[in-house]
């Protein structure tokens, strides 16, 4: 069987074979550096093929050279299968239901030896045998839809995801929880966010930062939050629920289309910005920050429109960026181009003449800001005004990565660049604010005595 | 009955079947942190921010809970963590990702490896080691084993060590008050090594002589941290019939005896209470406990700790163990009994932690009145042979301890329950949590494996230092003072010391004695001995060995050269160094000066000696530095008698 060697090749499996042993054997062996007992672990596909790995006695895994082995003995074999304790999930009249829609993500998840990372695990049993706290909640019911980190979410699996959240709802389901990888969630949430228009009920992407294989993860808490989000709360729209602070004290749920993830380990990674978010979650209640959101509806009327355009691109603009760049996507018919310009939205002089070929052959072609806060407003300079003359559009306070999501979506449905712009410009849900709020744009300094005070008061 | 430390003899020990083992904690030396980039060894009590988490059990590598984990689970603590600016990073509180591993602290750990005979791990794996109590915001403590198999020389035989692993340090606890526990992060993620030994001591003397080996053999090296809290002894104690306890954290090797001593007469007593159980025929299967919530019963108490609880609306509740006479009052440690046992673990795992959080018809302090007990012993209907304990909190609380003492009870049928314990003042253990096994362990997925080269092990094994028993043997034939042997094997100034012997051929026992003895001295007046550069120390040394001042300004010299170097300092004392010949003449000039006022002694014999004193002290007064007193004296007691003679 190939399983017996996992993840073992080269000379490594070669001598597993030569002293017919596998993995999971039980063995003692002896090598130039002294004797060592314990059981052979699958190995790690993309480590090297000269270690072979034992977990010893009192429990830790060491690695064995394998040209210092000299003889390796099987003294049993004893196959160990890491699977969290599946519970039946509860049911309760009573209680709101709720679907928990798996994408991928480490929210729950079990080690995998074929890399040594960490793999999803995901269903109603597991969830509930490792946050039992979650059936206080709700009645909950999971379907995985894909098992892949988010890196690899697609428009195929927001298609997916779009098609099995309307189904959902028209089975008449009180709330959606979606388990995502948290490095492209605010993508998914984004695109969520026009693909599945006048829900009726909370959609709440979560994840964890951490993955939920170690004590202190984050997961157990998001998904409590999220969950009660799902089956509670007023708020019937695409929202992003992660940690406020680093924490465990509360979860904000953040608006699909303004939320981005903007660290890459931190528990309190997601932000709105440029706004404030929706409201705050913890294990007893859920705030509203935000009174202009849609209200939960008894109906089960949902709008899916999961058009998307793939030739879209993001370029996100440095000094002395060359004309080629913008050509290569012309000449590779790409249809649209978001441009994440500099300050108020701008690209140097040698980006004119392509950005003018491109607007000429009909690209759609926008312009959005990568200071992330704040609007595009090309007026205020002539390079903005050049551009604008060609025939680039300012994106106002769209977020690049939404305006990405957003251009793609559009242009699934027209290739008109008239209405195409319109589309693009008239606000479907909240990705483009006509007010920014003076703390819609809060970034606290350390150092500052104020902050310095501020944190030694609240756990942050 | 319980035997006091010093009763037993070393057969005693041996008939009981006593066995304890070692695991021996040691910060390294090094000046970063073993996961990160924050500085190792700075401590303090100043933080700039708080933040707060909680732990909940994961599953080990091999699909299964850890009981430690769910017994803390069970605790539901708030657990907040002081951060400082200068001492923590993300890293320490989880929310960034480990650094590669530190290569000064493996190095350090694959030396002291080495020395301990260890099989050495050609690929390191880094593991989490779960610890739910909070000492370490992850949850869990990245650990690896270096090697395994190692041996050291004790006595006739060998004991045998376990592993060597490396591993970070954890918080250090400010508090612990009901549900709410407070850390510091400051020595969080300093490198750390752990020596585990096979359980190859036999009496409690062992198990000191022991720790106090290891403890010397990583010291030899010069680059583990000294100190307060820089080596740290878990012991793992047990006897025939008993299980494994772990007793944590004894901060001092003197300790060790009368702990390991004190735990095994604990174990003998729980054998006893086990055996005793059995006679009456209760078996943990089937034994029944009653509870009753006798809040109305107490209204009006006078019992303080209760009076207290009725006021605020908590519950009191009473507990009725059939047939359990003389066991909570049976003693288990010194001043401590059966019950004790019991009210830790409503104080660890119900985190009712206001003493005292239990009372029982067996409590020897004056407690509930005589009729108060008769009316509940009436209520639960209870029999003369039968026995009450009484517990009391909120809700939530007082549900968990009455959980956790029917747990408690029943493990005494069973025998001796696994747990680490910590230890207290009065050389007692008291209950920390339950023993953890090797279902804690998982891998680390966010690090690779680190393979340890051949060459790496080369380079290490050429700088190796000499064994402290090897080392121990060659002071002694050198004829150091008693006093300065066994500092000098491990004090990290041993290699200079061996480096101004053999290369300046200086006298063993002085610089011995400076090293050691005045050093020591000039600490505790306040001098700051450690700022000064090896080098410079050296210098001094060479500069006395060509005659360039008297060993009398050694210590001079070193209370200055803390803040300057050896040339700046002696320049600054104006020195004049003489030699032989300007001795001699020196002595000359001096007779002469003086052979007038000298005084005239009656009996001639006397004039000799009187006359030597006299100069002596004269000539000190002026050459004081310039050259050694014995010196002055020897070519003194050369010429005296020649100028005596010449009149």
């Amino acid at each position: 069987m190939a399983d017996d060697y996992k993840g073992y090749r080269g000379k490594a499996k070669d001598t597993l074979i030569e002293h017919k042993v596998r993995v999971w054997s039980d063995v003692v062996i002896d090598s130039t550096r002294g004797e060592f007992i314990g059981i052979i672990l699958p190995r790690s596909e993309t480590a090297d093929d000269k270690h072979i790995v034992v977990k010893l006695r009192t429990g830790y895994n060491v690695g064995l050279a394998v040209d210092t082995i000299k003889r390796i003995k099987e003294m049993s074999y004893k196959e160990a299968i890491y699977k969290i304790p599946e519970k039946e999930f509860p049911y309760d009249p009573k209680k709101p239901n709720v679907k928990l829609l798996g994408t991928g993500g480490t929210i729950a998840s079990r080690l995998d030896y074929r890399t040594g990372a960490v793999i999803p695990a995901f269903s109603p049993g597991e969830l509930y045998g490792s946050v039992p706290e979650l059936a206080d909640i709700c009645n909950l019911n999971t379907e995985k839809l894909y098992g892949v980190f988010s890196e690899n979410m697609g428009p195929d699996q927001w298609r997916g995801t779009a098609e099995a959240i309307g189904k959902e709802i028209k089975k008449g389901i009180d709330g959606i929880v979606i388990g995502h990888g948290t490095d492209t969630m605010h993508h998914t949430a984004a695109i969520l966010s026009f693909m599945v228009q006048n829900s009726p009920v909370p959609i709440v992407m979560v994840g964890s930062q951490r993955s939920s294989d170690r004590p202190s993860s984050d997961a157990a808490l998001n998904l409590m939050h999220a969950t009660k989000t799902a089956a509670e709360s007023d708020i019937a729209e695409v929202m992003v629920c992660m940690f406020g602070p680093t924490s465990d004290e509360y979860g904000l749920l953040h608006r699909g289309t303004r939320v981005r993830k903007m660290h890459s380990s931190y528990r309190s990674t997601f932000r709105t910005i440029g706004d404030i978010p929706l409201a705050l979650v913890d294990n007893d209640k859920i705030t509203p920050l935000k009174t202009d959101y849609n209200h939960r509806r008894k109906d089960k009327k949902v709008t899916i429109n999961t058009a998307f355009e793939e030739k879209v691109s993001i370029v996100y603009y440095y000094p002395n960026m060359k004309p080629d760049i913008i050509e290569s996507l012309i000449d590779h018919d790409y249809k649209g181009i978001i441009i994440a310009g500099t300050g108020l939205g701008h690209v140097n002089k040698p980006l004119y003449e392509p950005i003018k070929r491109a607007c000429k052959k009909g690209i759609a072609v926008y312009m959005t800001v990568q200071t992330l806060w704040g609007y595009v407003q090309m007026y205020v300079y002539d390079t903005g005004r050049d551009l604008m003359d060609m025939g680039i559009v300012p994106a106002a306070n769209m977020l690049p990565e939404v305006a990405y999501v957003k251009l793609g979506w559009v242009l699934g449905q027209t290739k008109n660049l008239e209405k195409v712009k319109k589309m693009m410009l008239t606000p479907i849900a909240g990705e483009i604010t006509t007010r920014e709020p003076y703390d819609g744009y809060l970034i606290y300094q350390g150092g500052l005595p104020e902050i310095t005070e501020f944190l030694k008061k609240h756990n942050r | 009955m319980v035997k006091k430390f010093g009763e037993l003899t070393d057969k005693e020990y041996e008939k009981l079947g006593f066995k304890c083992g070692l695991e021996i904690h040691q910060q390294l030396f090094t000046k970063e942190k073993l996961f990160c980039h924050c500085p190792a060894g700075r401590y303090t009590n100043e933080y700039d921010a708080e933040i707060l988490r909680h732990m909940r059990p994961t599953l080990s590598e091999l699909g299964v809970y850890d009981g430690t984990a769910l017994m803390e689970f069970k605790t539901k603590k708030n657990i907040l963590y002081r951060l400082n600016h200068e001492t923590a990073c993300t890293y320490e509180f989880d929310d960034t990702p480990p650094f590669p591993l530190n290569d000064e602290a493996l190095d350090i750990a694959l030396e002291i490896a080495i020395l301990l005979k260890c099989n050495l791990v050609s690929e390191l794996h880094i593991a989490r080691k779960q610890y739910l109590d909070g000492s370490i915001p992850t949850g869990f403590q990245r650990t690896t084993i270096v090697g395994i198999e190692g041996t050291i020389p004790y006595k006739n035989r060998k004991i045998q060590i376990r592993q060597l692993g490396l591993e970070e340090d954890a918080c250090r606890e400010i508090s612990d008050k009901g549900h709410l526990r407070i850390y510091k992060t400051d020595r969080l993620g300093m490198p750390l090594i752990e020596t585990v030994t096979y359980p190859d001591m036999k009496n409690p003397r062992e198990a000191a002589e022991v720790a106090q080996i290891i403890r010397r053999l990583t010291r030899v090296t010069g680059k583990v941290r000294t100190g307060i809290g820089a080596t740290r002894q878990d012991v793992n104690v047990s006897i025939t019939g008993g299980t494994r306890i772990e007793i944590k954290g004894v901060s001092r090797i003197p300790l060790i005896p009368e702990l390991v001593h004190n735990e095994a007469m604990r174990q003998k007593a729980l054998l006893e209470i086990k055996a005793e159980l059995k006679k009456r025929k209760l078996s943990e299967k089937s034994y029944k406990i009653k509870t009753l919530n006798i809040s109305n019963l107490l209204k009006n108490t006078t019992y303080d700790p209760i009076q207290k609880v009725i006021k605020k609306d908590l519950l009191v509740n009473a507990l009725l163990l059939p047939k359990f006479k003389n066991i909570l009052s049976y003693p288990t440690q010194p001043e401590q009994t059966f019950e004790n046992e019991i009210s830790d673990r409503v104080r660890v795992i119900a985190c009712l932690n206001t003493l005292p959080n239990i009372i029982s018809s067996e409590t020897k302090n004056k407690n509930l009145s005589q009729k108060e007990w008769k009316t509940i012993s009436a209520k639960l209907s209870a029999q003369s042979t039968d026995a009450i304990i009484i517990v009391w909190g909120d809700k939530q609380d007082s549900e968990t301890a009455i959980k956790e003492i029917e747990i408690r009870i029943k493990e005494a049928m069973e025998g001796i329950p696994s747990e680490t314990r910590q230890a207290l003042a009065n050389n007692t253990t008291g209950f920390e949590r339950i023993l953890p096994g090797p279902n804690r362990m998982y891998p680390d997925t966010d690090l690779p494996p680190i393979s340890v080269s051949p060459q790496r092990i080369k380079k290490i094994m050429s700088g190796i230092p000499e064994f402290p028993w090897d080392r121990e043997k060659r002071y002694r034939q050198m004829n150091l003072p008693q006093d300065t042997i066994i500092p000098l094997i491990t004090s990290k100034y041993s290699t200079l010391f061996d480096k101004i012997v053999k290369n300046l051929k200086i006298d063993p026992v002085l610089t011995a004695a400076t090293i050691i003895q005045k050093f020591k001295h000039l600490k505790r007046e306040g001098i700051n001995i450690n700022n000064i550069p090896q080098p410079e120390i050296y210098k001094m040394f060479e500069a006395y060995k060509n005659r360039k001042f008297a060993k009398e300004l050694i210590p001079v010299l070193l209370e200055k050269m803390p803040s300057t170097t050896f040339e700046k300092a002696f320049k600054s004392l104006k020195i004049k160094s003489v030699n032989i010949k300007q001795l001699q003449s020196e002595i000359k000039d001096s007779y002469a000066k003086h052979k007038k006022t000298l005084y005239k002694p009656k009996k001639k014999e006397n004039i000799k000696l009187r006359t030597e004193r006299f100069l002596m002290g004269k000539l000190m007064h002026k050459l004081v530095g310039a050259i050694d007193g014995k010196i002055i004296n020897t070519e003194l007691k050369k010429l005296l008698p020649v100028l005596i003679k010449q009149k």
